[in-house]
């Protein structure tokens, strides 16, 4: 197998990928950065409505009101340290951004613009902050392509259209590095690095409805899942209140953030009965759920009674080409209306993961061990999406999501560079480092086999669709996870008929498959053993939420086995927020 | 409806061949995109690039029916039968749909596309008047999908020393950015038999654009304001 040696592995090259890495390459470290679609392909391009910083632009503002509201959003499941350190490091992070050249929208006095946006609040729970700063409704866009032309310029080493296979461990459990595969030339290459970085993204795929790109398919997870780490809260999906009916695709919260509201089949605007106070800008689990009852109940809009309408055409044409103009475009693809003149049809979508592989807030992957919940594993981090810090706890707050990627990425290539400097040696490669990878491509060599991955892919994402959506009970939890068995066993007889070297897109599906399957068992069984209700999570059989037994993070590992940790209350240097009831 | 797709995988084909598929699509109304992901889930050797299915990531450029465009943002009611599709024109092809996008990355990388400013940076942001920031709409909103630069004839011929529509329309976008501080180095790697002066205005990137962005009003600023610098 052809060597690469490098400082650093980077896997995934979207926003928190490429803020580390131009964090480390510009620090004059070797980075390699590999990426299975080229890197401003990543799903960080598809973010519209913003990222959130106390920048008091608009409304004045404090980064302990954005921490309240972070804690209070992520239903006190959140890590109140990490949160600290998000939202106190926001408004640098997003200056930086600035300075790099992301074109944001600005106010009439030259300063980043920012909107209203779901959970935010003045003064612990007052009124409507604004904090969310916005390139129009092409955030995410603006801000992956500016890291990548900055890392043009830092010369990172990029290997596009490589997909990492699985992690070189050896017996002491350090990470050495990871097997990769060349998708062109269909070679596998070996990285050696001294430390190695996973930011590989989502896993929305596991869905039948998602807002997610067909790339998010958790290969992070099912790498470090593989390697025989523990996933943490993954029975926390977040459905976005607001994905095109049919299509799935997202429209922002910003559309409600500059104005839009919901409305039922009756033309009623129900989220005043559900959150009086913030309505349509209540958390999105709360916004979420009303949608899904107003369905189930009958108040459903269409023939079918089977979505809600998203109404802006109020808020004027000049409002909504000038902030919402990629809401506009995609409505008249997706929904074939437009949204000047006629409300969108929508229905809650999944949308995010707010588990994922466990680390601290400086980025190291801790796991449970002989000295407590949460040893360092030696040479492995991760961040972003496939991390679980927990900043998002049981639910994220609109706008959060960008800023961990920036606030994080930034924050593990520091801790990197520590880390390389303690560590000056790289250990070697065991005989054995690459069997797990090797293994893994060469059972997709097999020609013969009964099953196909493209059945297989879509029968688990129907179950994990009807026996882990929106709201859950035990009975429905363990069918599923009965059929999710079923659908495992048929995967061990599956085979692909394209054996071709060349851009082999049926092999690197069906080794996503694998990773999807991964990211499905660890949520239903999470979900399943979770028996509480508690942001996203949402029982119908325990529907309330239990701080006395369940204020705690779920650890799923890959025999089903499950072990929790307690939620860190303590924050790095102001009070704690102590758990209360979460209304809005 | 048919589809008839470009095949060719160097690994089997020694030459490349057009394969047809009749799919049974209903009266729902579908992209193209969906239309190719049930064709792979029958025929998984069908090679093709997709991603966010939204058209904003680029992955799926094609040429259908003769004209590039997005398969995910492309209806197929939109489509005459049968649906011809073929890689993009003017890249070499590395299997069925999926061309070798180095050249044209290696273009947009040639422009320096990174905002260069020497100052040493505020406190805060630097500030940017609405109307300053209004000038890069339409600019900044490129998606590096290559219908433009795949669509113009004066790439074709001269990949190695042409820029294309897209690398220059991100040219301009820094021109124009008053933050940026380069535009003379900017202009003046610009000045050059080929690098810009290959454009002749045939306008096929407009046509071509599927987010509605225009290259050769951009590439006109640069060469207005190469004029002006001179006089």
């Amino acid at each position: 197998m052809e060597r690469r040696k490098f400082d650093v592995a980077i896997i995934g090259a979207g926003g928190a990928g490429m803020r580390a890495a131009l964090q480390l390459s510009s620090g004059g470290y070797n980075v390699a950065v590999l990426s299975k679609v080229f890197p401003t392909r990543s799903h960080t391009v598809a973010a519209q409505g913003g990222i959130t910083a106390a920048l008091g632009n608009v409304t004045e503002d404090n980064w302990l009101w954005h921490m309240y509201d972070t804690v209070k959003g992520s239903d006190y499941l959140g890590d109140q340290d990490a949160i600290e350190y998000l939202c106190r490091m926001g408004p640098q992070a997003v200056y930086e951004m600035e300075h790099f050249g992301l074109p944001f929208s600005r106010l009439e006095n030259g300063k980043i613009y920012q909107r209203p946006f779901g959970g935010q609040s003045r003064n612990f729970g007052g009124e409507q902050a604004t904090r969310t700063c916005a390139a129009a409704d092409r955030t995410g866009h603006a801000m992956l392509h500016t890291l990548y032309q900055r890392n043009i310029q830092a010369k990172t080493h990029f290997f596009v259209e490589y997909m990492a296979i699985d992690l070189v461990r050896d017996g002491e459990g350090r990470v050495l590095g990871v097997v990769a595969f060349d998708m062109e030339k269909g070679e596998p290459l070996l990285i050696e690095a001294r430390a190695t970085l996973l930011a590989t993204g989502g896993a929305g795929r596991i869905f039948q409805a998602s807002t997610n790109a067909f790339i998010n398919t958790g290969d992070g997870l099912g790498m470090a899942s593989r390697s025989g780490i523990p996933l943490e809260d993954m029975e926390f999906w977040q459905f976005h209140p607001t994905g095109v009916q049919g299509a799935g695709v997202l429209i922002s919260e910003g559309v409600r953030g500059e104005g839009g509201y919901l409305v039922n089949g009756n033309g009623e605007r129900f989220m005043e009965r559900y959150a009086p106070h913030a309505k349509d800008l209540a958390g999105r689990d709360v916004v979420a759920r009303a949608i899904a009852l107003e369905i189930h109940e009958g108040r459903g809009c269409g023939e079918a009674r089977d979505h809600v309408l998203l109404k802006l055409d109020h808020i004027g044409r000049e409002k909504i080409m000038a902030r919402l103009p990629g809401i506009r475009e995609i409505s008249i693809n997706f929904a074939h209306v437009d949204p000047l003149e006629a409300p969108i049809p929508v229905v809650p979508t999944v949308h995010y993961m707010m588990g994922g592989i466990p680390a601290h807030y400086r980025g190291q992957v801790v796991v449970p061990a002989r000295t407590g919940p949460e040893e360092a594993v030696q040479g492995l981090y991760a961040i972003g999406e496939c991390a679980c810090v927990s900043v998002h706890g049981a639910n994220r707050l609109g706008g959060n999501s960008l800023l961990d990627l920036l606030v994080f990425g930034r924050a593990a290539a520091d801790h990197i560079v520590e880390f390389l400097k303690e560590n000056p040696a790289s250990p070697p490669i065991p005989a054995d480092g690459t069997d797990l990878a090797r293994s893994r491509l060469a059972r997709w060599e097999r020609r013969q086999g009964s099953e196909r991955v493209a059945d297989i892919y879509r029968d688990m994402q129907r179950i994990m669709q009807a026996h882990c959506g929106v709201f859950r009970k035990a009975e429905v939890l363990e069918q599923g996870l009965v059929k999710l068995e079923e659908v495992r066993r048929r995967l061990d007889d599956a085979a692909i008929s394209d054996h071709s070297k060349v851009y082999n897109t049926a092999r690197i599906e069906a080794l996503e498959l694998e990773n999807l399957m991964e990211v499905a068992f660890a949520t239903i069984r999470s979900a399943l053993a979770r028996r509480e209700s508690r942001g996203a999570h949402a029982r119908d059989d325990y529907p309330e939420r239990n701080d006395k037994s369940w204020l705690k993070h779920t650890l799923v590992h890959r025999d089903g086995t499950i072990d929790y940790k307690p939620v860190r209350l303590k924050p790095l240097t102001v009070p704690s927020f102590p758990p209360k009831t979460r209304s809005y | 409806m048919r589809f008839s797709i470009y095949r060719y995988d160097p690994d089997t084909d020694s030459s490349p061949y057009m394969k047809d598929y009749d799919l049974d699509i209903g009266s729902k109304d579908m992209m193209l995109l969906d239309a190719l992901i049930m064709i792979k889930a029958r025929d998984d050797t069908l090679s093709l690039r997709r991603s966010c299915r939204e058209g904003v990531c680029g992955s799926d450029a094609m040429n259908i029916n003769g004209k590039n465009g997005l398969a995910c943002i492309t209806p197929l009611s939109s489509l005459k039968e049968p649906v011809e599709l073929r890689p993009l024109p003017g890249l070499p092809v590395i299997r069925d749909l999926i061309v070798d996008m180095e050249p044209f990355f290696r273009q947009y990388h040639s422009i320096r596309p990174y905002l260069v400013n020497n100052d040493p940076p505020p406190e805060t942001e630097r500030l940017q008047s609405p109307e300053e920031r209004a000038v890069l709409d339409g600019l900044y909103e490129c998606i590096l999908c290559a219908c433009c630069t795949t669509a113009c004839p004066s790439f074709w011929w001269n990949p190695e020393k042409f820029v294309g529509p897209a690398g220059l329309l991100q040219a301009w976008r820094f021109i124009a950015d008053s933050r940026d501080q380069a535009t003379s180095q900017r202009l003046d790697d610009l000045e050059d038999p080929y690098r810009l002066f290959r454009c002749h205005s045939i306008m096929n990137c407009v046509d071509a654009c599927p987010k509605g962005l225009n290259p050769t009003a951009a590439i006109g600023e640069i060469k207005r304001m190469m004029v002006r610098r001179t006089v």
